[in-house]
């Protein structure tokens, strides 16, 4: 069953829309909700209020149906049989790279499917890493980092004698520009930051931070899977080196993602597991690889997750970025408003330049039982470090709870969370 | 801010109407978050670093961060003084405040008997109800309906278990451990 979709906004188009064009009343909230089954769902008795899609979005029908169509008619193994069927599954796999690469302004040849960002981040640190970062070198990361563009740049440093430098995070929760540009001075080898903070929502300066690394002499790893659910991505204007996202963050499936990288950097760059797939000749006195992407796809790969992947990225480019970020600041600006309004809750992170990702504290109730009331509710957000406790350490924090908002939240979920909110205050017989 | 789109449209949706009145608090929250258990959180007992003691450990949740050391004064076999130091929700809080008053002037093999009883009371099993020995920690049988909450009012009952693991007179160095 396809949902009705004649009535969304008509993609962007070429050379981008005017973002003034598109404002929060295209935004047909309704229609965009119908196409989440599970949105039509209750927890504890109420109806689900999903906020957080910063850990995983909601998938829609549509790339469910694909899924689904992909094995019932298309499931074979890629790039081997010569049957119609592997025809037809390596045309699916390879079509979903090729709309991925066009959506993020690149070729499908530096295009590699991985099991999600961090797998991504993991193969740069492991692969670009062992070729050519040694014991003298520096790899620069900031500490606003998630912990997958962060411990595996602790495992290179461990590997290599290689030293790892932490760039600072002002007290708003944006990147320390100044600090950066020290770090830059020791001429790092690699320079690692997020494009969007998972926990404070802060977009940082992208295509500003890539070249001053580059100038610098860096290579740059961009964390991208807080950003591309958000926000077209186009890798030559950003400028990074490597930009990592994942699909289940974007209304895809989980287990897949992908990395981008400069074709000159993916080509001298070594395997990073082995197996079937990835090679041109395999015989006992060696082996040699095949061409990249598919040199870095080792075994059979997650063919669905790659199709459904593709589907995700044409539902949302279908749905239109100017008509979801005039949603999604409308919403953020609503709920920083009715945020503000509550005694006792600190937020943390810039109120500018951001998502619509918000990490608080509620005077003295932890985020564990904030988080477990507002789930009675049927009201579902996340407490804890987000995989961030370098962040926290920073803010003196051992956690926060946090709501993040996306293209099927609404205002009445914002007012859902504050009255949960209220009701937790109550629980606890006020706030301390 | 262009509110009008959402004003009319919202009470259709399946979402909750805002700036309804009060929402009655769920029995389950009442039973989970009882008045005795918000005084341990907000009134520790034994919230402090002993000057002398024979046994301490540090065990920490990684998933949500909380943390509890436990830091216990055994002489012969009976503990004569306990207190813990940590962070974390109002669970593992006071679960760790409770364990503090019900183990001092135990022998740790009483102090594991009540370990058992009180694990088994969160994992459903309602007979250590009937126990005056919980005392208190009767409180906490709330907990039972929250399954990802167990884990944080076991927190400080799981030092508990591998100090006396370690075995009674030694002093076991911090372990940070789960």
């Amino acid at each position: 069953m396809e949902a009705d979709r004649s009535h969304l906004a008509p993609p962007p188009s070429v050379g981008g829309s005017d973002p003034a064009v598109a404002t929060e009343a295209d935004w047909d909230i309704e229609a965009v909700r119908a196409q989440f089954p599970i949105l039509s769902r209750e927890v504890h008795g109420h109806p689900l209020v999903y906020l957080d899609s910063a850990a995983s979005a909601q998938p829609p029908l549509r790339v469910l149906d694909r899924i689904d169509r992909y094995y019932r008619e298309q499931h074979a193994n890629v790039h081997r049989g010569a049957h119609q069927l592997s025809a037809e599954a390596t045309e699916a796999y390879e079509n979903a790279r090729a709309t991925i690469a066009d959506h993020i302004g690149a070729d499908s040849d530096e295009v590699v499917f991985t099991r999600g960002t961090t797998e991504s981040i993991n193969l740069v640190a492991a692969s670009w890493g062992s070729r050519f970062v040694g014991a003298d070198d520096i790899v620069a990361l900031t500490k606003m980092e998630h912990h997958s563009n962060f411990v595996p740049w602790q495992l290179l440093a461990e590997r290599t004698g290689a030293r790892l430098r932490f760039v600072d995070v002002t007290p708003e929760g944006t990147l320390d520009l100044e600090d950066f540009d020290r770090a830059l001075e020791d001429r790092p080898k690699i320079v690692a930051f997020m494009h969007v903070s998972n926990s404070l929502g802060t977009i940082n300066p992208v295509s500003d931070l890539t070249e001053r690394a580059r100038a610098a002499g860096a290579i740059t790893v961009v964390d991208g899977a807080q950003a591309a659910p958000h926000m077209p991505i186009d890798v030559q204007g950003l400028g990074p080196d490597f930009y990592a996202f994942s699909a289940h963050k974007m209304c895809g499936p989980t287990g897949i993602g992908a990395l981008w990288g400069r074709r000159e950097l993916l080509d001298d760059m070594p395997p990073y597991q082995g197996g079937g797939e990835m090679i041109s000749e395999v015989t006992t006195a060696g082996s040699s690889w095949a061409a990249v992407p598919h040199k870095f796809e080792a075994g059979t790969p997650n063919i669905a997750g790659a199709i459904g992947f593709g589907e995700a990225v044409r539902f949302l480019s279908e749905l239109g970025f100017d008509g979801l970020a005039a949603h999604e600041h409308d919403l953020a600006a609503y709920a920083l408003a009715r945020l503000d309004e509550v005694d006792g809750l600190t937020l943390y992170g810039p109120r500018e330049d951001r998502t619509s990702v918000f990490s608080f504290t509620y005077g003295d109730i932890h985020p564990h039982d904030l988080s477990t009331i507002l789930d009675q509710n049927g009201i579902a957000i996340r407490a804890g470090h987000h995989c961030n406790q370098p962040l926290m350490d920073r803010f003196g924090l051992s956690g926060t709870a946090r709501a993040s908002f996306y293209l099927y939240s609404t205002r009445a979920e914002v007012d859902a969370l504050i009255e949960g909110l209220r009701m937790a205050a109550r629980v606890f017989g006020g706030l301390s | 801010m262009s509110s009008a789109v959402y004003r009319d449209d919202m009470n259709e949706s399946n979402t909750p109407t805002p700036g309804a009145t009060d929402r009655a608090i769920p029995a389950s929250l009442d039973s989970l978050y009882q008045e005795v258990i918000l005084d341990h959180y907000r009134r520790p007992r034994n919230k402090t670093a002993l000057e002398e003691p024979t046994h301490t450990i540090t065990m920490n949740n990684p998933l949500c961060g909380d943390v509890i050391e436990l830091l216990l004064r055994v002489e012969g076999s009976e503990i004569v003084e306990a207190g813990f130091l940590g962070r974390g929700c109002s669970i593992s809080q006071a679960s760790a405040s409770m364990l503090t008053g019900r183990v001092i002037g135990k022998t740790l093999g009483e102090a594991a008997e009540l370990s058992a009883k009180f694990t088994r009371l969160l994992h459903g099993d309602p007979s250590p109800l009937a126990d005056a020995d919980l005392g208190d920690l009767r409180a906490l049988a709330g907990v039972s309906k929250f399954p990802v909450r167990i884990k944080c009012a076991l927190l400080g009952w799981n030092c508990l278990e591998e100090l006396v693991d370690d075995g009674a007179g030694s002093t076991s160095p911090a372990t940070p451990s789960e």
